[in-house]
């Protein structure tokens, strides 16, 4: 009795607990669908930058709705059709981002092969320079990007954000953990069958790593869709910002558009998640193996 | 003794031969992270040392004096720390505790992690505008805060507003390391948890002496994977606050920004540096602490 009475509690303070993380991102989406008066009338003080602060009363205190009053499209037509200005962004962060992905994950494949091929200390050591590099913050690696960048003459154009993200060593860390855990008997049995080294990458290493592949695909996405510092170092030019950092700088009269905005930019990671969301529970699991 | 001799030479062939491959498949990657990353932070430390980059002057240990005793580095560098120094630990206990009431055999277990992981696909950029609406100085929570009596806080332009960066910290992270500790959960091996159950001991008890020592590479994985993620909430205070925050919430990578836009290299260099040996320092002390407490059952 007593068991079955703390097994209750329990789940009754994970479930509200998830339901407490889940708030934000329901609100986020929900608000989206609120017609311009309406946000206006629930949020506009706050966004409206009027300088009657104080510590006084306040008498007009913001209205957290979670359903709209009316269900309304109008934020998402001005932002699809009308105003481009939101799109146009939107697409800025897929150019940046998707590149990096698809050239991180195919440059990443290439090493961790060969680190897995490779025996003696030079890989070992390489390897372990690697790790390094990927436990040093992005204070410490901007520096040296934006010299070799300004030398190449690359700052303002879209191959300052791309090449040190293709390069960048976090997938073949993945890759190479996943790939060492492979029978090299497989390997040997497939050489015996004559096929030579590029045939056993892409016919028989390629495929078993399909599932770790896609949890560094969605774990790679998320870090450069989230992108900063980076745009804002390496580009002058405002109109080549990404989204991420156009919808910090909403004002008042837009905020009802920064909702819909915000929901826009979710969709591509939540179908990402939908899609995958076995292989990145299973991709977050190895990472840790660290003395695998 | 022929034949031998040949074998062996067959046998260095191949071996040779394996070695040009793998280094041939390694060779796009190690050439980018040698030209983006290695060679230019060679140039970084040589920059680190001299008056400025044009002039070319050598001055010894001068900008690393002026770096650390210059008052925006000291405040950026404090805030950085103290951020991580409380929001790595608190990340990693919720994210145990979490794992634990997961694994507790409550039902839904699969559908409660997805819940607990979605903060992790959510774009920053796009949760920001809910806690502003919930920080703001007219927002939700002070109109809570004012109905029950309090004064209210200017929650993002104060101190407090390390309160409101934690609380996005923790709501993004938590999931993730929970994923990480559930995993770990897993691999803990059933009989030694059965042994302390037949001496008797409690729930607690078992985790305490059997579970946490199973657990300890697992938390020294997500310390340091939290540290460097501590490390990047610049995202989140620049998107809640802009570029110039209050000066509670000046990090190390709005310093970096600052002398990026004044152009000075031998400073920035110096800072990068010594951010590069604080990690090194802070990696080592816990992989040294680990290595302590985690020796007894790998010998196992």
């Amino acid at each position: 009795m007593k068991k079955k009475f703390t097994k209750v509690l329990l789940t009754v303070l994970a479930v509200s607990t998830a339901i407490l993380v889940l708030i934000p991102i329901v609100l986020t989406i929900t608000n989206s669908f609120m017609a311009a008066s309406e946000i206006t009338s629930n949020y506009g003080m706050i966004f409206q930058k009027t300088e009657t602060g104080g510590k006084g009363f306040i008498s007009q205190t913001v209205n957290l709705k979670f359903i709209p009053d009316m269900v309304s499209f109008s934020q998402y037509f001005t932002i699809l059709i009308k105003s481009p200005d939101y799109l146009i962004k939107f697409w800025n962060s897929l150019i940046l981002v998707v590149p990096i992905v698809v050239f991180q994950l195919a440059v990443a494949f290439l090493a961790a092969y060969g680190f897995t091929r490779a025996k003696g200390k030079a890989a070992a050591i390489v390897f372990f320079a690697y790790v390094i590099l990927l436990l040093m913050p992005y204070q410490v690696t901007l520096v040296p990007n934006y010299l070799v960048l300004d030398w190449m003459n690359l700052l303002d154009t879209r191959w300052a954000i791309w090449l040190p993200g293709i390069f960048s060593p976090f997938s073949v860390y993945l890759l190479t953990k996943y790939m060492k855990r492979i029978p090299t008997a497989l390997f040997e049995a497939a050489r015996i069958d004559g096929a030579n080294e590029w045939q056993i990458f892409i016919k028989i290493c390629v495929p078993i790593c399909k599932g770790i592949a896609t949890s560094c695909v969605i774990l790679v996405f998320m870090d450069y869709w989230n992108m900063v510092e980076q745009p804002l170092l390496f580009f002058s030019d405002a109109d080549m910002y990404p989204l991420s950092i156009f919808l910090s700088q909403i004002n008042a009269q837009e905020i009802g558009l920064a909702f819909a905005a915000a929901t826009i930019y979710m969709v591509p990671c939540l179908l990402l998640y939908m899609y995958g969301e076995e292989s990145l529970v299973e991709g977050v699991a190895y990472q840790s193996s660290v003395k695998g | 003794m022929k034949r031998k001799l040949q074998k062996t030479k067959v046998q260095w062939n191949k071996e040779k031969r394996q070695r040009a491959v793998s280094g041939l498949f390694l060779t796009p990657s190690i050439v980018g992270v040698l030209l983006f990353f290695v060679l230019p932070f060679l140039v970084v430390i040589y920059y680190s040392f001299l008056n400025n980059p044009i002039s070319k002057e050598f001055v010894g240990l001068e900008n690393y004096v002026n770096v650390i005793t210059n008052n925006a580095f000291k405040t950026a560098m404090g805030n950085t720390l103290l951020f991580s120094a409380i929001a790595v630990p608190l990340v990693v206990i919720l994210a145990i505790l979490l794992a634990l009431l997961l694994d507790s055999g409550i039902p839904a277990r699969t559908q409660l992690r997805s819940c607990f992981l979605t903060p992790l696909m959510v774009p920053t950029a796009s949760i920001v505008l809910i806690w502003q609406v919930l920080f703001d100085y007219k927002g939700v929570i002070n109109a809570i805060v004012t109905r029950h009596g309090g004064d209210p806080v200017e929650w993002l332009k104060s101190s407090a507003g390390f309160l409101v960066i934690i609380s996005l910290f923790l709501w993004k992270n938590l999931g993730y390391n929970m994923v990480l500790f559930l995993a770990a959960l897993g691999n803990v091996p059933k009989d030694a948890v059965e042994v302390a159950q037949l001496d008797g001991a409690g729930k607690i008890k078992i985790f305490f002496i059997v579970k946490l020592r199973y657990l300890s590479p697992m938390i020294l994985f997500t310390s340091i994977l939290s540290i460097i993620n501590s490390f990047k909430i610049f995202r989140e205070i620049y998107m809640l606050t802009g570029d110039y925050p209050v000066g509670a919430l000046y990090m190390l990578q709005h310093y970096m920004n600052n002398t990026f836009a004044s152009g000075d290299y031998q400073k920035l260099s110096t800072a990068a540096i010594y951010m590069c040996l604080i990690m090194i320092v802070v990696i080592g002390i816990m992989f040294g602490v680990e290595h302590h407490f985690g020796k007894d059952i790998e010998e196992e």
